[in-house]
């Protein structure tokens, strides 16, 4: 039924097709485009008509075929699969003009056909053709072949076609990229600085001013790194800034409401006379000119007396550069130096780049537009603000790890042997320039100082040892170890090794007796064996530090016993949550219940030992766990009940009366009930002497006055 | 009426009063007695009756006080004396005077070894009732003491001792002069078993000091009546034997043999294999607690109750092989040499060691602690013999360097310290009883024909046991043991039956074994720790704190006295001298802690009597 029912409604279909796809207006000679879309249609829908065989009746679209009143606007269909329906076809006309349709065709047509070229002019012909003939021509096209000038198509010079190519379509698309991202971040920073800005904590204010003041020091001394003469001059720079900075204002001249006032006291005030004078000579310090060469005479033998004093060099350093034939060494060593330090630093691409540039180009003028361009790219890398973050901490952490310690660690003792000594060894120089700073550092502002280290470093460089770069980077990092807070990371080292030592010594006790004496049966060594022995033993026993691990185990087990906080952050709170986000450090710490430092350790004195502090909980089962009456703390208790009882512990006597019943029956005796007399109580008045006898102190008032009444009466 | 009772003056009376307060209760049977009181109190010879009773319970109050003072205040004595021995001629039988009236007196030095209470912690103030309960626990601590004190009368034998002719050194002393000189009893106990094809023995002695177990390491374990020299039994176990110990008895015999531990009888009948200990290299007993304490090559530390035969814990020590073992026999806490130069002490409750101390640079060899758990001695792979504080310090206090370095230790039951090196024994002894034993020079040393592989005092026995690859030698130490012993306790000489009895005695005194801690007083003391939860759970519960001290509520006066601004005056009264009271206090402590902190600690840890031998 259904395979019969389908084939009617294609029949119906191919019937009704007719009254649609062509109209009556329609001119029948149609063009074969037409007819064969018309093809395509019927064919489209027979191939549809077959797939609906398959008895799944798929929900069809209405189709309109007649012009209606109410069109229903869920009915509008497209035609076909490929044609969609759009906007604009609603909006155009039904009827297409069959007049433009065929201006169309035409229009189409001619553009499909090709102009055929006519040929040229002879005397054009000849123009273009032209030969070379007189000299001159010959030397202009020389000239045009030598700067690579366009000869017969004068639209571009090669060097502008290259510079065209060069920036493809993804490089521009890449550069301007580039472009967006630094406007970008400039708009973020500018917007960031604004923000800062608005912030009103002055606190705030000061910790990023000294921050900044800080990495312009650091720059600085990255940039004396890399050319002496560069930071020289910045500094001397910024000093005449400040000089003038301070010509111009009246910052420290004293004469400010609260200065005049100190001056007013300073006449009883020792602080405030103390305080005025520093302004005062900080005032004449800033506004002082900068005096050059002035100590250049004492600069060798200052060194030499003391070594704890280097007196300002920069200076000299400035002006005698081109001078002093020593200086300039000093100075191409520095800037090879740089160059050598900066090589790695190059990023990868740029010398990629330079190889293939320098492999292309073989023309001189090339290879000084690389060589430019090279320079710029340093320049740019000097102007980083901190250029050494690549290639140091890999160099030199290794080196750090030592060597600024011992230098730390040696410095006291050598810092007084210093001048005596003779400086051989590059560690103790190293050791001598560190000190060096250290008590100019605490002289003078670190701005001041700076060049004295080059000048040390010269003398290094002047005495011999080649240029290395490792020496000055301990140095370096020892400094700010010490800007850091002050020699903080020995304190805890200190301590331990306290301890160490006292555990050794705890283990090499000497036996208080001095040598043993001769016992007849033992064969006792001779006092060289035994230390020979003594000395086995110790060998024997090198490698396994019993010692350290001890210490080590009794820290861990110290660590454990620690009592530890609550932690009662809420994830999400105050902050963004979810799968996969761990609350913040600084909302854990908000949240963190620091528990209450429990009582000191038992073994805290003892270093040899480890005390648990578990409780034996199976013990203290037993033990008793609430007061009774009378007593209002445990230990009035527990010295009630330190006597042992048994018979173990006592004598049999003790024992008994340790564990004598408070009250005592004998069977076969009546127990008679209580009388008033034997508590205290007057049953009749002949008794009351015997109650007298029995109770005589706790008689009231009214008791005596009866007895009296009763020995009266 | 009233001055019929006191015609000696005023001031008897008063103690009449006194005596009539403390006087025996009179029971309820006693009706002859107090019936004549009762009915004619003026009569005369009851009274003296009465007197007589009343002097009696009054006697053990002036004890040894009243006797002192016999000696300073002599002047006043001889009157009441006479009034005393009056009455005392007609209570004795014979007639005959008791040359010594009234108790016999007691050492007050003595009495204080006896005392228990610490009186060290200063107590809060307590109430009054409280302060009653005190009173009387302290009088008892008193009472109990002094008799201890006295019955000390009782243990009539001495030490034995060892001196050299007028600076003799006694360590040159041979065994055979020791043999010589003393009495044929005595020299029995000096002998040598030459056992030489079982390889080393280690040997232990029962805790009467009667019998011994010996165990070769090939195999041969016997145990004998070391004093009658009679065999029990002897046994080859066919496999090599590491360590033997008595069980409670003579009668049960522990052997850790090579795989598994067995258990015999004093017939030589394996009574049980217990193969849940494995690979045992030491044994200790703990008698109190019946635990017998194994150490295995795997490293576990394996507590058995022989009276249940249930392990009670097996610890792991996480510190390989353990082949160092003692215990420490004042609180039954397990001791530990490791190869690390560190010693452990273990309590079955705890999975953790208690404590742990270096010790040593080099591995520990032996340790022995000593019986009133003072000191433990230790020597170890540097050669090197110290001997440590164990009362919470855990600090040594001297140490030695030996040529060749101790193998084996042990102490005596008075103090004296043994030690094996190589095939030498060395005694080393101490200045009194509670003192350490001085390393300077040795007491008493001897050579064996074999290395030493076990060593023992003999408890109540001048005699210290070594084995050694030779056999066994019983050596004789003047002044190692006890003299007297505890008949109920530890009797040498006891019968069957009475070790049977006191064996069910002993059982049904066991101690449980969780109990064991570094302090064994801890159990009279009160679990803070619980009380405090337990307070605060209290609290929580009822909303309010039911022990709180109520505010100052005025009582309303009345006559217009009773104005507000009155009350508000005197509550602020109250608080005022409440506040006062605190301020008082918190200065007092700060003084305290002022006059503390001035005062040198020497060095940072608890000053011990011994310091003064050290330097």
């Amino acid at each position: 039924m259904s395979v019969t029912g389908a084939s009617e409604s294609l029949l119906a279909l191919s019937q009704q097709e007719q009254p649609v796809d062509l109209p009556r207006d329609y001119p029948l000679s149609a063009s074969e485009d037409d007819e064969d879309s018309n093809g395509e249609r019927k064919h489209r829908k027979l191939l549809e008509a077959i797939s609906s065989l398959d008895g799944k009746n798929r929900w069809k679209l209405a189709e309109r075929s007649e012009a209606n009143q109410s069109v229903s606007e869920f009915n509008i269909s497209s035609e076909g699969i490929r044609e969609k329906l759009a906007l604009s076809d609603l909006f155009q006309p039904i009827k297409m003009s069959s007049s433009l349709v065929t201006v169309k065709k035409q229009l189409k047509r001619v553009k499909a056909k090709k102009t055929v070229a006519l040929p040229l002019n002879k005397e054009e012909v000849a123009r273009i053709h032209r030969e070379i003939r007189t000299p001159l021509e010959q030397e202009i096209l020389n000239i045009l072949h030598k700067y690579k000038q366009p000869v017969t198509d004068p639209l571009l010079t090669p060097v502008e076609k290259a510079s065209l190519q060069a920036m493809s379509l993804e490089e521009a698309k890449m550069r301007r990229a580039e472009l967006q991202r630094a406007r970008a971040l400039q708009s973020y920073y500018e917007a960031q600085a604004r923000r800062q800005k608005k912030i009103k904590s002055k606190k705030y204010h000061r910790v990023v001013k000294k921050g900044k003041a800080k990495k312009a020091l650091k720059d600085l001394e990255t940039l004396r790194k890399v050319s002496p003469t560069a930071a020289a001059s910045e500094e001397l720079e910024k000093m005449e800034k400040a000089r003038m900075m301070e010509r111009m204002c009246l910052k420290h001249q004293n004469n400010g409401k609260g200065t005049k006032s100190k001056s007013f006291r300073a006449k009883y005030d020792l602080k405030s006379r103390q305080a005025m004078q520093e302004q005062l000579a900080k005032n004449r310090e800033l506004t002082q000119k900068l005096q050059v060469a002035s100590e250049s005479d004492d600069e060798a033998g200052g060194v030499e007396e003391d070594g704890l004093m280097v007196p300002d060099v920069s200076a000299v350093l400035m002006d005698t550069k081109g001078s002093n034939p020593w200086m300039c060494r000093s100075c191409t060593c520095h800037s090879r130096e740089s160059e050598i330090q900066k090589d790695p630093e190059l990023p990868p691409e740029h010398v990629t780049l330079k190889d293939s540039e320098s492999e292309e180009e073989e023309s001189p003028v090339a290879e000084e537009n690389t060589l430019l361009k090279e320079f710029e790219e340093r320049q740019s890398l000097r102007k980083r603000p901190e250029p050494s973050t690549y290639a140091e901490p890999m160099v030199c952490q290794e080196t750090q790890a030592f060597s600024s310690q011992e230098v730390l660690s040696e410095l006291k003792a050598l810092s007084r042997q210093l001048s005596k000594e003779d400086r051989q060894s590059r560690k103790q120089k190293v050791n001598s320039i560190e000190v060096a700073l250290r008590s100019q550092e605490e002289e003078k502002p670190l701005l001041l100082q700076r060049p004295e280290r080059i000048q040390t470093l010269e003398k290094l460089s002047k005495e011999g040892c080649s240029p290395n770069m490792e020496i000055p980077r301990p140095v370096l990092q020892g400094q700010q170890r010490e800007r850091n807070p002050d020699n903080q990371p020995e304190a805890p080292k200190k301590k331990r090794k306290e301890q160490t030592i006292d555990l050794q010594n705890l283990l090499t006790t000497k036996s208080p007796f001095g040598k043993s004496l001769a016992v007849p049966t033992l064969e006792e060594l001779e006092g060289e064996e035994e230390r020979n022995q003594k000395q086995m033993i110790k060998e024997a026993f090198a490698g396994d530090d019993v010692i350290r691990d001890f210490l080590k185990e009794k820290r861990e087990s110290v660590e454990a016993s620690k009592p530890k906080g609550v932690e009662l952050t809420l994830p999400g709170w105050g902050e963004w949550g979810g799968g996969g986000l761990q609350p913040s450090a600084k909302n854990r710490r908000r949240f963190l219940m620091n528990a209450p430092e429990g009582p000191p350790r038992e073994d805290k004195h003892l270093p040899n030992v480890i005390i648990s502090e578990k409780r034996n909980i199976h013990a203290a089962a037993h033990q008793v766990h609430v007061l009774p009456y009378p007593f209002s703390h445990h230990q009035q208790l527990e010295r009630t009940i330190q006597v042992p009882v048994g018979c173990t512990w006592n004598t049999q006597r003790a024992f008994q009366k340790l564990t004598t019943p408070k009250v005592v029956t004998k069977p076969g005796h009546v127990i008679e009930p209580i009388k008033a007399e034997d508590v205290g109580y007057l049953s009749s008045p002949r008794s009351d002497l015997s109650v007298m006898q029995r109770i005589p102190k706790g008689l009231s008032v009214w008791h005596r006055k009866q007895l009296k009444d009763n020995s009266a009466g | 009426m009233e001055t019929a009772p006191k015609p000696g003056g005023d001031a008897p009376p008063k103690k009449n009063k006194l005596r009539a307060k403390r006087k025996k209760p009179r029971r309820y049977w006693e009706e002859e007695e107090t019936a004549p009181t009762a009915a004619g109190a003026s009569l005369g010879p009851p009274r003296s009756k009465k007197r007589k009773q009343e002097f009696r319970p009054q006697r053990p109050k002036n004890t040894y006080i009243q006797n002192k003072s016999r000696v300073s205040k002599k002047p006043q004595i001889p009157k009441k004396p006479r009034e005393r021995r009056n009455p005392e001629p007609q209570r004795t039988l014979s007639g005959a005077q008791d040359p010594f009236p009234g108790p016999a007196p007691a050492p007050v030095e003595a009495a204080r070894k006896f005392r228990r209470i610490d009186k060290s912690k200063k107590l809060l103030h307590s109430k009054s009732k409280a302060r009653s309960r005190l009173e009387a626990a302290e009088a008892e601590e008193e009472e109990a003491s002094l008799r201890a004190a006295r019955s000390e009368l009782l243990l009539a034998e001495e030490p034995g001792f060892l001196e050299g002719e007028d600076g003799e050194d006694t360590a040159k002393i041979r065994q055979t002069d020791i043999v010589e000189a003393v009495d044929i009893a005595s020299a029995a106990k000096h002998f040598d078993l030459n056992l030489r094809q079982f390889g080393p023995y280690r040997l232990n002695y029962s805790r009467t000091g009667r019998h011994l177990a010996l165990g070769g390491r090939r195999g041969h374990v016997a145990a004998l009546d070391w004093v009658t020299k009679k065999l029990m039994c002897e046994i080859n176990v066919m496999e090599a034997v590491r360590d033997i110990r008595f069980l409670h008895s003579e009668a049960l015999l522990a052997v850790a043999q090579n795989r598994w531990l067995h258990i015999y009888d004093n017939q030589g009948i394996e009574l049980h294999c217990i193969r849940r200990c494995d690979r045992i290299t030491q044994l200790e007993f703990l008698p109190f607690h019946f635990l017998l304490a194994t150490a295995s090559e795997t490293g576990f530390l394996t507590y058995l109750d022989v009276s249940v035969g249930k392990i009670v814990t097996a610890l792991n020590a996480r510190a390989g092989r353990l082949d160092v073992m003692t215990q420490n026999p004042y609180n039954a806490i397990i001791h530990l040499g490791h190869s690390n130069g560190t010693v452990s002490l273990w309590s079955p409750a705890m999975k953790e060691p208690l404590a742990k101390i270096l010790c040593h640079r080099g591995g520990v060899r032996a340790m022995a602690v000593d019986s009133t758990g003072t000191y433990m001695a230790t020597s170890g792979l540097d050669h090197q013999l110290k001997i440590f504080d164990l009362r919470g310090t855990f600090q040594p206090l001297s140490s030695r360097t030996l040529p060749q370095g101790a193998g084996h230790l042990a102490f005596s039951q008075r103090g004296l310290l043994a030690a094996g090196m190589g095939d030498v024994v060395n005694i080393w002894s101490g200045q009194g009883k509670g003192s350490p034993p001085s390393l300077e020079k040795p007491y008493l040393t001897h050579r064996l024909s074999g290395h030493v592989h076990g060593l023992q005092f003999c408890p109540f026995e001048d005699v210290l046991g070594v084995g050694h690859n030779g056999g066994i030698t019983s050596m004789l130490v003047p002044g190692a043991a006890e003299p007297n012993f505890d008949g109920l306790e530890n009797n040498p000489y006891r019968s069957r039956k009475q070790r049977q009895e006191w064996e069910v005695k002993a059982l049904l005194e066991k101690v449980p074994a969780e109990l064991i801690c570094l302090d064994p007083r801890a159990l009279a003391e009160v679990d803070v720790i619980t009380l405090e939860q337990e307070k605060k759970e209290r609290i929580e519960r009822l909303g309010y704190d039911p022990e709180a001290k109520a505010p100052f509520h005025p009582k309303p006066k009345q006559k217009g006295r009773s104005s507000t601004a009155s009350l508000v005056k005197r509550k602020r009264k109250v608080m005022d001298e409440e506040h006062r009271d605190k301020v008082r206090q918190s200065l007092k402590q700060k003084q305290q802690q002022k006059e503390d902190g001035k005062k040198p600690k020497p060095t940072g840890t608890r000053s011990s009597a011994l310091d003064r031998f050290m330097h």
